[in-house]
């Protein structure tokens, strides 16, 4: 079996690249023809026992998105790409969704469990063993995302009787057709850029979070996504309502295996929340970033934007972007409630040939919104970084308070490290500071380091992490020490 | 007109973030001409706010309560009015001004005040002459007055640069906000004297400080303790030495 | 060749005429570039925040032989009268976009000539291929000045002025300027326009600064405010060259300053300062890409904006850093100072850096005056109105204080207290 050498030879290249998730998961597929049309779409709704307005609501995106063309503003570079020549749809098979973990096909667990993602909650409750002098943390809510589509979620009966909903999009759409329907598309339109476009016409899967007014979610929430299969693209959706006074956490972790030819994520989140209401919402993106040579890797075109509809809601995004191959993202606040919050914490990584595009829009609509920005850019190798981001000030948004600081840092003269802010205001009683830097890691900080007998790559690492602090403390306690491993591993080979 | 200076039942509050915060509640002073009266209490008890008031901030609205100055409604005046009236704070923290020079500035205050109160406009020559005369007698570096309002001045330059507008502007009721902050003995003895030469019948101040250093200088009339947006105690100069040998603490049980 | 002017549309329209008319190889080739992209509109990234439609209102006649030379000299004599310094400087005036002796008074130390006298030659720097406005300029330029200063020659101060005077129909001309200070040499240059009526003032301005050179540029720009002004002026400096330079924009219903400037060789230095004061319905966009080419050079740039009434103020402001140029040091900074409730700012500071042993920043600030500010000069007795102005005129005044030419430094600050005084009557 041909699967079977290539998942061995793939493990075995793990001993000599970096990208340690690279492993590929033999199962069984259930795949739709290649190429991308209205039979497809309609395939797709099919197979996800859709009801007729949600493939209606597919359908216009498709014939919106046959009329628009890519963006072409982002400083990336890559060949055309053929939307016919992927699957749009490629699904674990299965006879009848899986009720329990039991039912689940072990391959999937184990492909889970080398992620290091826990998708078994008795083993999580009973409590795995701890690190010396780490207390035990409060366990985590896992939908994982296969390809199209989600195979498991766990703690759903904690989480239901905190009155919290989480689950597959897919399945909201069966038994919460009234949420899914009112707040889909409400926060990105399905015109609203190319890529969201053709999200909203051939979505598979995705989570779905519903936080009931004045509840706070008793545990993190979180999603695992996974692209498996080949010449698939993955698109999911993520839909996070939060009501008056509710707040959720939720994290969110992708990888994929290597392979030589470029593989689209094109996903679309929307986030709402109502008047103090709170949502905080983590990334840390690791898809495979293609090999030294710029081969292969994730194209990653992705359109977040969260809405702070009610009076003080708060929304904020933090990122740690280590991989894909290109990155076009910007997650964005639209900052409508009077007195509503904006926060946009990034850390972009770029090293060999990756490219990243990526920032935030804060758009300040009601009065005394405030939104902080914190953006850096780490580029190495022959890499190119971007941050690009938008502050606007609408008329009415008197009191409207912006800050902004971006630093770039450059490891070798072969990368480019890029900043371009757009500042618009439109009202005399905002405030706007913005604050940019790009610099090198100063020689007298590595040999400091070295001096005190760290090696040159250790000392990099340990610089580089001191500069993205600002970032990393925003993030929940575990993703924080991933992503300062991800940080240093990202980063190997480009120094010396 | 009976009172130089009368507070009765001053309340004020400020809006912070969108939450509303009772400040003072109830202060109740007079100052009569002449006198020199200090306010102390502990961190947060209003002093400033009450400071910020009787110059006409408008981030503190007045809730209920009056002030009258010389015979006039002071609340009902706008801040350059208040100055014009003869009211000077001397700021806790002082404004920087970039790209303001001092001497300019000075002297657009000194003429809209003089303006203000009937008198003749000073021309260049002759203002810088005076304000040359006043700096130097408060031991400021004659480059000062070229330098922008604040901008770049340490601590206690910037604190003595208050003085020397109070010397220019002439005022006959000054609040000094903790003017003696960041100030070492000799500049504070400076500053201190620089106040004591406007002493006169027609010149009142109220000092709001934490220490009693500056009121061995400042010899007080009366001394007020402040708590909780109310003055709890009145005394002579005596009680500034209490406070400082006994602390707040106590004087805040006993009001209690 | 009516050909052509079908194939116009937008803005380009309004000079269809005069284009068809054009002769010359080199001409045909701008046009033949401006027909390829039309003037930009706003889906081009260079100019996202301005809008070229005004262009489009009227057709912009050339300028007849006669024009009133009474307001000329009105003109001329407002902008000598307000400093005595500059009343007897050396200066070139141009009146529509041609040189008018009479009102000139040239220079020595330096080698005058003129545009008109010479056969059109395009600099390799500004290229009809990627600029509208300079094709456009390329097309029917009829005029300029070529300003030489020797090696080694200090040729002092002079003045280059442009007056725009218009009737009832509107005029536009494309003067090109010329300016190369060859090795040591030292310049400092004051460009000044003023205007009545509706015009279209398009020059574009080459400045080549050789080895240890230095060029003091000032850019006071008093056009009318019926008039539409749009500056492009390219730039390149040899190693140790300066060129210092000051924008100062007041006039225009709408104008750009806009400035390519590059840094050649190491140890180059930039200006590109300015300031915009700005009320009414103008709108006013100061543009610049400034390109490290080399090593050790530095760059600096602080723009002020002022803006009142319905006014919009533009900034672009682009630093590059190629992969050569290290230990860049690069330094920019935006503010803008938003007075009323209708007016607006919009910038983009822009980095582009591909060279890793480099110091570069910038910032931007938006917002309102000072509130503390307000309240202390308040307190000292200054009365409301005039602890505004106080506050505006020492934010322009920080910026003014950057031309380094102290009698140009002088002349703006002169000018900017008229215009002043004029903004007050009028209010």
């Amino acid at each position: 079996m041909p699967a079977v050498t290539e998942t061995r030879e793939a493990v075995e290249k793990l001993g000599q690249s970096t990208y340690k998730w690279g492993f590929e998961t033999d199962i069984q597929m259930d795949l739709a023809p290649k190429g991308l049309n209205e039979d497809i779409v309609r395939l797709i709704s099919a197979r996800k026992n859709e009801p007729e307005w949600l493939l209606e609501w597919r359908l216009t995106a498709f014939r919106k998105w046959q009329s628009m063309k890519e963006p072409t503003w982002a400083k990336v570079s890559y060949p055309p790409i053929d939307y016919q020549d992927a699957h749009y749809y490629a699904a674990p098979r299965k006879k009848e969704g899986p009720k329990s973990l039991d039912e689940v096909d072990p391959e999937l667990l184990k492909t889970y469990e080398k992620l290091g993602i826990p998708l078994h909650e008795q083993a999580l409750l009973a409590g795995v063993e701890l690190p010396e002098g780490e207390t035990a943390r409060p366990p985590v809510a896992v939908d994982a995302v296969f390809d199209s589509v989600s195979v498991v979620t766990t703690f759903r009966k904690t989480l239901e009787e905190a009155g919290v909903i989480f689950c597959p999009i897919s399945e909201a759409v069966q038994e919460h057709p009234e949420l899914v329907r009112k707040y889909l598309g409400s926060v990105v339109p399905v015109a609203d850029n190319f890529y969201a476009a053709l999200n909203s016409a051939v979505f598979t899967d995705g989570s779905f979070v519903y936080v009931p007014k004045g509840v706070r979610c008793p545990m993190e929430l979180s999603t695992y996504f996974r692209i498996n299969a080949r010449n698939t693209g993955q698109f999911e959706r993520t839909l996070i309502v939060v009501e008056d006074g509710a707040s959720v956490s939720y994290l969110e972790g992708c990888t994929a295996p290597m392979r030589d030819e470029n593989q689209l994520h094109a996903a679309v989140v929307e986030l709402v929340a109502m008047e103090d209401a709170s949502i905080k919402y983590s990334t840390v993106q690791n898809w495979y970033p293609g090999d030294s040579e710029g081969r292969g890797g994730i194209y990653n075109f992705v359109t977040k934007r969260g809405a702070c509809r009610g009076a003080r809601s708060k929304i904020s995004w933090t990122q740690v972007e280590t991989g894909s191959a290109i990155t076009w993202k910007y997650p964005s606040c639209i900052l409508q409630g009077d007195g509503s919050v904006g926060e946009f914490y990034s850390v972009a990584v770029t090293n060999n040939c990756q490219q990243a595009d990526t920032g935030t829009k804060m758009i300040h609509i009601g009065r005394n919104t405030r939104s902080t920005i914190i953006a850096k850019t780490i580029s190495a190798g022959r890499s190119d970084s971007t941050y690009r981001g938008l502050v606007r000030v609408q008329p009415k948004a008197s009191g409207a308070r912006n800050f902004t600081q971006c630093d770039s840092l450059l490891i070798g003269d072969e990368c480019g490290a890029h900043t371009v802010p757009y500042i618009e205001s439109r009202n005399m009683a905002a405030r706007i500071e913005h604050e940019a830097t790009t610099s090198k890691i100063s020689e007298d900080q590595l040999f400091y380091c070295r001096q005190r007998g760290l090696s040159e790559e250790d000392a990099v690492g340990l610089i580089v992490n001191g500069f993205c602090r600002d970032v990393l403390k925003e993030l929940p306690m575990e993703f924080a020490v991933e992503a300062q491993k991800l940080l240093q591993i990202s980063l190997e080979g480009s120094v010396g | 007109m009976s009172q130089f200076l009368e507070i009765s039942g001053l309340c004020a509050r400020i809006d912070a973030d969108g939450q509303e915060k009772q400040i003072l509640r109830g202060v109740d002073l007079t100052i009569p001409p002449g006198e020199v009266h200090a306010i102390m209490g502990p961190n947060g008890c209003g002093k400033s706010t009450l400071s910020y008031v009787l110059a006409g901030r408008e981030d503190y609205e007045v809730t209920a309560g009056s002030v009258t100055f010389k015979g006039q409604d002071l609340l009902a005046m706008e801040p350059e009015e208040r100055a014009a009236a003869g009211l000077f704070l001397a700021f806790q923290s002082p404004i920087e001004l970039p790209g303001v020079n001092n001497a300019n500035f000075l002297r657009t205050a000194v003429n809209a005040v003089r303006r203000a109160r009937g008198l003749e406009e000073l021309d260049a020559v002759a203002f810088l002459k005076m304000a040359r005369e006043a700096a130097k007698s408060l031991s400021m570096a004659p480059d000062m007055l070229k330098r922008n309002v604040n901008v770049g001045f340490s601590g206690g330059e910037k604190k003595r640069n208050e003085v020397l507008q109070m010397t220019l502007l002439q005022p006959s009721f000054a609040i000094l906000d903790e003017t003696d902050s960041g100030l070492d003995v000799d500049a504070l003895r400076i500053v201190a004297e620089g106040v004591n030469r406007l002493r006169s019948p027609d010149f009142s101040a109220l000092v709001i400080t934490h220490h009693q250093k500056l009121l061995d200088y400042l010899v007080p009339d009366r001394i007020h303790v402040m708590a909780k947006g109310r003055i709890i105690l009145s005394g002579g100069p005596e009680l500034a030495k209490k406070i400082d040998q006994e602390g707040y603490t106590k004087f805040l049980a006993e009001a209690a | 060749m009516n050909a052509i002017s079908k194939d116009m549309s937008g803005p380009l329209s309004s000079f269809a005429q005069r284009l068809n008319d054009v002769e010359g190889a080199e001409r045909q080739a701008a046009i033949g570039a401006l027909l390829r992209t039309g003037l930009p509109d706003r889906h081009v990234e260079a100019w996202k925040y301005t809008s070229l439609r005004p262009l489009s209102a009227q057709e912009f006649q050339a300028p007849p032989a006669q024009y009133d030379a009474a307001q000329a000299k009105s003109l001329l004599d407002n902008l000598l009268s307000q400093h005595d310094a500059v009343q007897t400087l050396p200066r070139i005036v141009f009146v529509n976009g041609r040189f008018v002796k009479d009102l000139s008074l040239l220079p020595e130390g330096m080698d005058v000539s003129f545009f008109s006298q010479k056969s059109l030659t395009v600099d390799v720097q500004a290229s009809p291929d990627r600029d509208p406005l300079v094709a456009l300029n390329t097309a029917l330029v009829e005029d300029g000045a070529i300003l030489h200063v020797a090696k080694g020659v200090d040729a002092g101060r002079m003045l280059l002025i442009s007056l725009g005077v218009a009737g009832d129909t509107a005029i536009s001309f494309h003067p090109r300027h010329s300016v190369v200070l060859e090795e040591g040499a030292r310049l400092c240059l004051l460009s000044l326009s003023a205007g009545v009526g509706p015009y279209f003032h398009n020059p574009v301005t080459e400045v080549t600064v050789g080895e240890s050179a230095k060029l003091y540029h000032t850019t006071l720009q008093t056009e009318g405010m019926q008039a539409i002004a749009l500056a492009t002026t390219y730039v390149q400096v040899a190693g140790h060259g300066v060129y210092n330079s000051f924008a100062l924009g007041l006039g225009s219903l709408l104008s750009r300053h806009e400035v390519h400037a590059r840094l050649n060789a190491p140890h180059a230095q930039l200006h590109v300062n300015g300031a915009q004061n700005l009320a009414n319905h103008q709108v006013g966009d100061i543009t610049s890409v400034i390109t490290h080419a080399a090593s050790d050079c530095i760059s600096r740039q602080t723009v002020r904006n002022v803006l009142d009434g319905h006014a919009r103020g533009v900034f672009q402001g682009k630093v590059l850093v190629e992969q050569v140029a290290q230990k860049t040091d690069g330094y920019q900074m935006n503010q803008a100072l938003l007075l009323s409730e209708n007016a607006e700012i919009d910038a983009k500071p822009e980095l582009e850096i591909y060279a890793d042993d480099v110091r570069c920043s910038h910032g931007a600030t938006v917002g309102a005056l000072d509130d503390d500010q307000l309240f202390y000069m308040r307190s000292r007795g200054v009365p409301e109105a005039q602890a505004r102005h106080i506050l505006i005129a020492a934010f322009l005044d920080e910026a003014l204080s950057l031309i380094e030419d102290e009698t140009a430094q002088e002349y703006c600050r002169a000018m900017l207290a008229i215009h002043f005084s004029a903004e007050r009557k009028a209010a």
